[in-house]
């Protein structure tokens, strides 16, 4: 093994939250390395995914408490970063394409100015180049007309449009690590599997590392090296993506067993009976 | 005979864009039977949630007619029509008052139809789609996406409508919650009528809630299937062609292993 700096260390990352009396343990001593590749994060709704992708960016809110072992980008920690500090790595270095694409959009901005607002900060461009440089990327994300598009506001967009922008707006700074959290969860599955093949190639083209968090299991499988899963805050498995379908972990195998399928009608679908055994 | 539950006659819609309208669905029509699910899928952008919106009345239609069990609706719902009807949005926070807990959230359409024994139906309601009653006093910010997307629709639930309006009632919730919810529709279905219009992107869970498919590309319908033919790949539009062969899965470039359709064992 040659010893060069993982792109991202995660270790014994827990994160808790208190309101109003009441603590939530939504990450519990979550470890996991990631190189310059496409590592998938499952797991059942509230087990803590999201949480943990926010932690890596800084993003947990101020009543929510954070604490690892080691956290570190190409080995900077940054485990003890100011506000400033952290937003010269967001948007830059690393970026979180959010679930709830019209939640997280600025309802108050068009399309052009949240694309292109935070790309001009860290670069000398012009207006015009910004709305050429924005154009352009809505077209890599399938959008047709991104010149009537760029002039929308997020009411305006349909569900998979609003999502495409999202992802539009954090690729356009070609960061190094990509947290897609449900990414493709509103679109079709043709422009879907579009959005995958661009992430696919960012990470064997240009060598970003990529945490794809995800509902969709056939998804992950077609996408994903690695894929960790999650449960009540824990990673119960970890295994190779190709290997998905043979998961062991029984957790795992009732989340497969759940899936409709297009090809065998099933009666009623298989629930997934919790084992309070998993959380320990 | 029965009148539709649905009848959607030559609908269109426009919005006002930059360079005069642009049009979000043109000269659409399919009717849906008392206690059918019907399901709708397409290209994102082509105009399937603005079909649902234009049922529920909340954009207006720039020609054509819906009927609801054979009574016209005009440009507004009247107070009947509306507790007749119920959408689950695409986007949970459209639904959600971002200020409002999930007990306030559940116990406004309640108060607005002024139902007795508010206590027992919210308790019914929250179990029903799996939600910890220690949820109840949370503010949508504090609940993760799916827990979200539960509340929704709990609160669409609770008046017992006639016609659910659904759009992408699932796509936020992870596969075990999904299949918790999806059972829970054929259940309301089996034991209360009720008529459902289903958009998703998922082929398989629209094959398997749906009797008939409504398949949608730029602001038109291309074709009308039945679940069975869909499954069976027997369409015959070329887009719909398109949507099953992209349903097996994505298949990585210059891929190591098989872009694998997962087989649930
Ligand atoms: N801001 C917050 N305040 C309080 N609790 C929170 C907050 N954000 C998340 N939680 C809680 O933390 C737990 C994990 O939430 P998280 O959003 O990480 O789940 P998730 O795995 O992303 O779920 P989903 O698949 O439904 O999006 C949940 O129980 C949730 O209610
Ligand atoms: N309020 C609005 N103002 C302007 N244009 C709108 C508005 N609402 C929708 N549109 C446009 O109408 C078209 C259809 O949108 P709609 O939301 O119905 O699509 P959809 O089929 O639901 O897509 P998705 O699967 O991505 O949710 C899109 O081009 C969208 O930009
Ligand atoms: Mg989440
Ligand atoms: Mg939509």
């Amino acid at each position: 093994m040659t010893m060069t700096v993982p792109l991202l260390e995660v270790r014994d990352l827990s994160v808790t939250f208190r309101t109003e009396g009441v603590v939530t343990q939504a990450v519990r001593n979550v470890s996991f390395v990631l190189g310059r590749e496409r590592l998938g994060i499952v797991g059942e709704s509230g087990s803590g995914k999201s949480t943990t992708g926010r932690a890596v960016l800084g993003l947990v809110p101020a009543h929510g408490s954070v604490s690892a072992s080691r956290l570190a980008l190409n080995g900077e920690d940054l485990r003890h970063l100011t506000q400033h500090q952290w937003s010269r790595y967001r948007g830059r270095r690393m970026a979180l394409v959010m679930q709830d694409p019209k939640f997280s959009l600025n309802p108050i901005m068009t399309v052009e100015k949240q694309i292109t607002e935070a790309w001009r900060l860290h670069r000398r461009t012009t207006a015009a180049e910004a709305r050429k440089h924005a154009a352009a990327m809505l077209e890599a994300v399938s959008i047709d007309d991104p010149e009537r598009v760029l002039r929308l506001y997020p009411h305006q967009l349909s569900g998979g449009m609003g999502q495409r922008v999202m992802i539009a707006a954090m690729l356009i700074a070609e960061p190094e690590l990509l947290i897609a959290d449900e990414a493709i969860s509103a679109l079709d599955v043709t422009v879907g599997n579009e959005v995958l093949a661009i992430l696919d190639r960012l990470v064997a083209e240009r060598g970003m590392g990529l945490i794809f968090i995800s509902h969709n299991l056939t998804a992950v499988a077609g996408l994903c090296d690695r894929v960790v899963v999650m449960y009540g805050g824990r990673v119960v498995e970890e295994c190779a993506a190709r290997d998905l379908a043979h998961a062991r972990h029984p957790y795992t195998r009732a989340l497969l067993a759940a899936a409709p399928s297009l090809d065998e009608p099933r009666a009623s679908l298989a629930s997934v009976v919790r084992d309070p055994a998993w959380l320990t | 005979m029965n009148p539709p539950m649905i009848a959607v006659q030559n609908l269109s819609v426009s919005f006002k864009g930059p360079h005069g309208p642009v049009s979000a669905v043109r000269d659409l029509s399919f009717a849906v039977e008392p206690g059918e699910t019907f399901g709708i899928v397409g290209e994102s952008g082509s105009g399937k949630s603005t079909v649902l919106r234009a049922i529920a009345g909340l954009v207006a239609a720039s020609g054509g007619h819906i009927r609801m069990a054979g009574e016209a609706l005009g440009l507004r719902r009247t107070k009947a029509q509306r507790s007749a009807m119920q959408m689950v949005f695409q986007d949970p926070y459209a639904s959600l008052h971002p200020r409002h807990t999930v007990d306030r959230a559940l116990q406004e359409p309640l108060a607005i139809h002024a139902i007795a024994e508010p206590e027992r139906l919210i308790t019914t309601a929250m179990a029903d789609v799996d939600l910890d009653p220690a949820l109840r006093f949370r503010y949508p910010h504090q609940l993760s996406g799916g827990q979200r997307q539960r509340v929704a629709i709990a609160r669409a639930l609770i008046l017992s409508p006639k016609l659910l309006l659904l759009d992408e009632p699932t796509s936020a919730l992870d596969v075990s919650v999904q299949a918790e919810v999806l059972n829970l529709f054929q259940t309301i279905r089996s034991t209360r009528a009720l008529t459902s219009l289903l958009v998703s992107h998922d082929l398989a869970v629209v094959a398997h809630l749906c009797e008939r498919v409504a398949v949608m590309q730029r602001g038109t319908l291309v074709e009308v299937l039945t679940a069975e033919a869909l499954r069976r790949g027997e369409a015959r539009h070329p887009y719909t062609h398109t949507l099953l062969a992209a349903s097996r899965g994505y298949r990585r470039v210059g891929s190591p292993h098989e872009g694998m359709p997962l087989a649930p064992s």
